[in-house]
């Protein structure tokens, strides 16, 4: 074999073309052919059609070579394109190894922002995205109540004020056309006690009472065991419950052999029927913040005459939506009123689905949370693209050279993004660590209530957006830096010095860009936390009506066989005893708290000239002498209950204010008589001021208080006390003293009254705290990124300075000027941060308490708080400016 | 010997143009004439199986190919050996060679040699 001589090489000067070697390869094994059958004695054309005969079809020869030649060219390329991966990979794993600091930072801060997203993202998944963990939960509808009535008298009504009478679930239940299923559950879970006995300490449970076919409409099946049976559910049944799992995992320590096995609550036997599955949770969805024991069937029967009790839960028919069963229920219950004009309201309903009605409050809140971490990312795409330009300086040459060795533009860039994506995923896998660590803490955070918390993870859609935003970042902080980089005239690059002068320039122009931007952002956070913070404050400064320090709640059991008269007595003699402890300053008790549970019953005035369809539902709360102040509340005016007031005196309640405004405006309530809890009017004997019972946020309404003494229908009671002692020290003595009362009493814990509001404000305070961590983490990428960028900017002017020096400039002169610097980035930030964050700042309105989206005080802060931290990022570069000895920096080149 | 032709299968004719290529490189048609050659005119290559074989090795990258210049100065496309082609010779041809012996083993045996059937 010859070599091809130089000029002939040129055939393919266009790239490989296959098929014309294949042709060519073909054509000069006839020839060869020819030449040969030539020498042999035959005539050259005959000697051409003989080889053409002999060689058979040319055509389909030709094109199994080009096939071949198409996949072969394939696979050398997709070769040669891992080939220069694998060294791009390896390049820059080398390139981070040798500067350790700065892959260090870059892998942190990419971690805390992917971290930060992987977490929010699952929370907005779980809460928003994912659907709620029942079969075919879309179809699944919630109905609340009191439509007709005006929105503060529905807000002001409690749980009263939406929820069904039997009647009217039944009613709705046999005449709609729209639902496959409706369902009901009792939401006054506590006005019954239930006190498991037979195993250790009486033991207090939480049970809820749910219609025959409430598991089924769900579409949970019990994990093991059978769901109630329509007899179970009858009066007279057979006593049946089903046990959550986790109830049945801690108390039975999962005992297979559970089902049909009886235990004894309230003294009588109750038959296990089965156990619900680990995955269903009552209360995340419908009591957020609440375990529940276990699930008894709801008599209804017995629920009746018991007012408006029963939440309602219908599924869908397949193909029908919402609306049209809204449609439905509006002209439904109207119509049921009119059938039975003794309702007292037509349940006119709000019908949502029951992931809106879990979630839908929630929405904005999460909206704004991921925007936030969505902010935060953008601020670490931009600190890294700063990060990354630099390094410019210092790669510039070697960059330069690898061009002048040949490597193409569009080769340098892949290779720069190759570091930026590499830079990425190892963020991104640390990130996951962080956001794994985050997401274990807000899922065990039981005293949230938030919804579904317990099942907020990482799922695989979480690590799919992982992967996203980890390769977005890569791309979005690798391609203007590459694009910059690799850009530039070999020969400037190579030249010794004025090199980084040309590029440094105009990089820097760019990164104080970069730095700006990076700064409006975080303003942006820097508000919105400020803006969400100020409001929690302001939450927390709300005037409660009651103090909840010092003040800690228990589950009493007060059995005394429904014998009002000897209730009183009871009550009595266990309030002294207890009072009498040691450290123990008062004590008291109700049968519901504030910021806990509450109904509504109406109030209203004897002889008032009203008209008589105007709202008068009031929350009632029935408590013992001593209760009021014991929780710290302040009575206005007149006097407390006192054990005199028995059922045989004068029947007596005190009211709030808000009830005195609107049932006796103008004049003084004390002495007067009103209609409410009992047949025959009761006097008025106090005032207290109002007391936030359903909300910090909303506004109070009117509430009566109603003694114990004269009133059998507590729901369950609670003693409060009042110690500047511990309580979890408190609880022994308290409860030897009570089992000495009534040996039946049940194990419970002392719940400090200040829990009572955490819990409350705990959703406010878990999206400001979050928010506020994110703002921090903003303002501490924005640091860095104005430390980084007059860091290198003084090392760039080191011999300008030094010049300046010599020439007479002081130290502070210099100081003076690298802060100025610093400052004029961080106002033009300031400025444009400002007007970005007045425009975001109106989209959280709706999510802030009293507090305006504009407030002064906040950006004041705001602005306060960046420029401190961009003179101290600025400091440093400065101090070092300041210290650069004229003598060194001009003899550097 | 007469001109009988042997048709080729195709593991047969990769190690035959692998077994060509060990002297150095050789173009398409220098492969036929040299395995025509060695064979003494028994075995024939056809063109239509030749050329497929040649690209499958080249796509096995058991051979390489390069152009260079015919020794009357055409342009040509010419196979050598690879590494791996090398290696995968050496295997073909002991398993060939393992093959044969056996193949001629059965088919010289007689009666006397056969293995008692069993009772």
């Amino acid at each position: 074999m010859k070599r091809i001589p130089l000029w002939r090489r040129y055939a393919r000067l266009l790239g490989p073309d296959r098929s014309a070697d294949v042709k060519d390869e073909l054509r000069f094994h006839l020839e060869a052919k020819t030449d040969d059958l030539i020498c042999r004695g035959l005539r050259p054309d005959a000697a051409r059609l003989e080889a053409e005969r002999q060689f058979g079809d040319f055509q389909i020869v030709q094109h199994i070579g080009e096939k071949l030649g198409e996949t072969m060219e394939r696979k050398r390329r997709f070769k040669d394109y891992w080939i220069e991966c694998d060294r791009d990979v390896r390049y820059t794993l080398r390139n981070l190894r040798n500067n350790p600091g700065f892959a260090a930072v870059a892998v942190l801060v990419l971690a805390l922002g992917i971290g930060a997203n992987v977490a929010v993202f699952s929370v907005v998944n779980t809460l928003l995205l994912r659907p709620l963990p029942f079969a075919d939960s879309q179809r699944l509808v919630w109905f609340m109540g009191g439509k007709s009535l005006a929105a503060k008298v529905r807000a002001q009504a409690g749980l009263s004020g939406q929820t069904y009478t039997v009647d009217a679930y039944e009613e709705f239940k046999r005449n709609n056309q729209s639902f496959q299923a409706v369902t009901a559950y009792q939401t006054f879970y506590n006005s019954i006690q239930y006190k498991l006995t037979g195993s250790g300490e009486p033991k207090q449970l939480v049970a809820v009472e749910v219609a025959d076919n409430f598991f089924s409409t769900l579409g949970i099946q019990p994990a093991t065991g059978r769901d109630f049976t329509r007899e179970e559910c009858q009066k007279g049944g057979l006593p049946a419950a089903l046990l959550s799992y986790y109830f049945w995992k801690n108390q039975f320590d999962g005992d297979p052999a559970i089902v049909g096995k009886t235990v004894t609550v309230n003294g009588k036997p109750l038959t296990v029927v089965g156990v619900l599955p680990a995955n269903f949770d009552f209360g995340s969805v419908f009591a957020p913040g609440m375990k529940v024991d276990l699930f008894v069937p709801a008599v209804m029967n017995f629920w009746q005459t018991w007012g408006n009790t029963l939440a309602i839960v219908g599924r869908l028919k397949p193909g029908l939506g919402v609306a049209q069963a809204q449609d439905e229920a509006d002209r439904l219950f109207p119509h049921f009123k009119v059938i039975h004009p003794d309702w007292y309201e037509d349940y006119a309903s709000d019908l949502t689905t029951l992931k809106d009605h879990v979630s839908g409050k929630l929405r904005r809140s999460l909206v704004v949370l991921w925007f936030a971490v969505g902010v935060i990312m953008l601020i670490v795409c931009v600190n890294m693209s700063n990060l990354q330009l630099s390094r410019a300086a210092t790669r510039g040459k070697e960059l330069a050279m690898r061009r002048a060795l040949g490597a193409s533009r569009g080769r340098l860039i892949r290779q720069l993004l190759t570091e930026s994506l590499v830079l990425s995923i190892a963020g991104a896998a640390l990130g996951l660590c962080l956001g794994f660590a985050i997401v274990f803490y807000i899922a065990h955070q039981g005293s949230m209530t938030l919804p579904l918390l317990g099942s907020i993870r990482v799922d695989g859609a979480a690590l799919g957006w992982t992967v996203m935003t980890a390769l977005a970042a890569g791309v979005l902080f690798g391609v203007v830096p590459a694009l910059k980089m690799s850009a530039g005239s070999i020969q400037t690059a190579l030249k010794d010095n004025a090199s980084g002068m040309a590029a440094g320039r105009s990089h820097e122009r760019f990164r104080a860009t970069l730095v700006i931007s990076e700064i409006a952002l975080a303003c942006v956070l820097l508000v919105g936390a400020g803006l969400l913070l100020r409001s929690f404050l302001q939450v927390l400064d709300v005037d409660l009506g009651f103090n909840p320090s010092h003040a800690a709640s228990m589950m009493v059991d007060t059995d005394d066989g429904g014998n009002l008269a000897k209730r009183g007595a009871i009550l009595q003699e266990m309030l002294r005893r207890v009072s009498a402890l040691p450290g123990i300053e008062s004590a008291g008790i109700a049968d519901m708290l504030p910021l806990d549970r509450n109904r509504s019953w109406g109030v209203a005035a004897v002889g008032s000239d009203q008209p008589k369809d105007r709202d008068s539902s009031a929350l009632v709360y029935l408590v013992t002498p001593g209760y009021i102040p014991t929780l710290g509340m302040h009575l206005r005016e007149g006097r407390d209950f006192a054990w005199s007031d028995t059922p045989d005196t004068q029947h007596v309640i005190i009211v709030n204010e808000a009830a005195a405004r609107r049932e006796w405006p103008g004049q003084d309530p004390i002495g007067k008589m009103a209609y409410g809890p009992e047949k025959n009017p009761v006097r008025v004997i106090g005032v207290v001021a109002d007391v936030r019972e359903s909300s910090l946020e909303v506004a109070s309404s009117p509430e009566m208080y109603v003694p114990m003494t004269q009133n059998s229908d507590a729901e369950g009671a609670t003693l409060v006390v009042r110690s500047r002692i511990a309580p979890e020290s408190l609880a022994s003595s308290v409860l030897t003293t009570l089992r000495s009362l009534n040996p039946g009493q049940p194990a419970s814990e002392f719940r400090p009254l200040q829990s009572l509001v955490d819990h409350s404000v705990s959703p406010r305070r878990f999206f400001a705290l979050l928010v506020t961590i994110f703002a921090g983490l903003g303002m501490l990428l924005a640091a860095l990124g104005i430390y980084g960028v007059i860091s290198y900017s003084v090392t760039q002017k080191t011999q300008e300075i030094g010049v300046r020096m010599a020439l007479g400039a002081t130290t502070g002169r210099v100081m003076r000027n690298v802060l100025s610097n610093t400052l004029r980035l961080t106002m033009a930030g300031i400025v444009l941060g400002t007007g970005a964050s007045l425009s975001v700042s109106r989209l959280i309105a709706s999510l802030l308490y009293s507090t305006s989206p504009w407030d002064a005080r906040t950006f004041l802060g705001m602005v306060l708080a960046l420029v401190a931290v961009a003179l101290v990022s600025g400091y440093f570069p400065a101090r070092r400016a300041s210290r650069i000895s004229p003598m060194t920096a001009l003899r550097t080149n | 010997m007469d001109k009988t032709r042997l048709d080729l299968f195709r593991g047969t004719l990769d190690v035959l143009i692998l077994k060509s290529l060990i002297w150095g490189p050789l173009h398409g048609y220098s492969i036929t004439s040299f395995i025509r050659r060695l064979s003494d005119e028994v075995l024939l290559v056809e063109e239509g199986t030749l050329y497929p074989a040649l690209w499958r090795l080249e796509s096995k990258e058991l051979i390489e190919a390069e152009w260079g210049l015919s020794e009357n100065n055409r342009k040509a496309k010419f196979y050598r050996l690879t590494s791996s082609g090398r290696r995968q010779l050496r295997q073909e041809s002991g398993n060939w060679e393992a093959y044969v012996a056996a193949v001629a083993k059965v088919l010289g045996a007689n009666r006397l040699n056969s293995p008692e059937e069993p009772a």
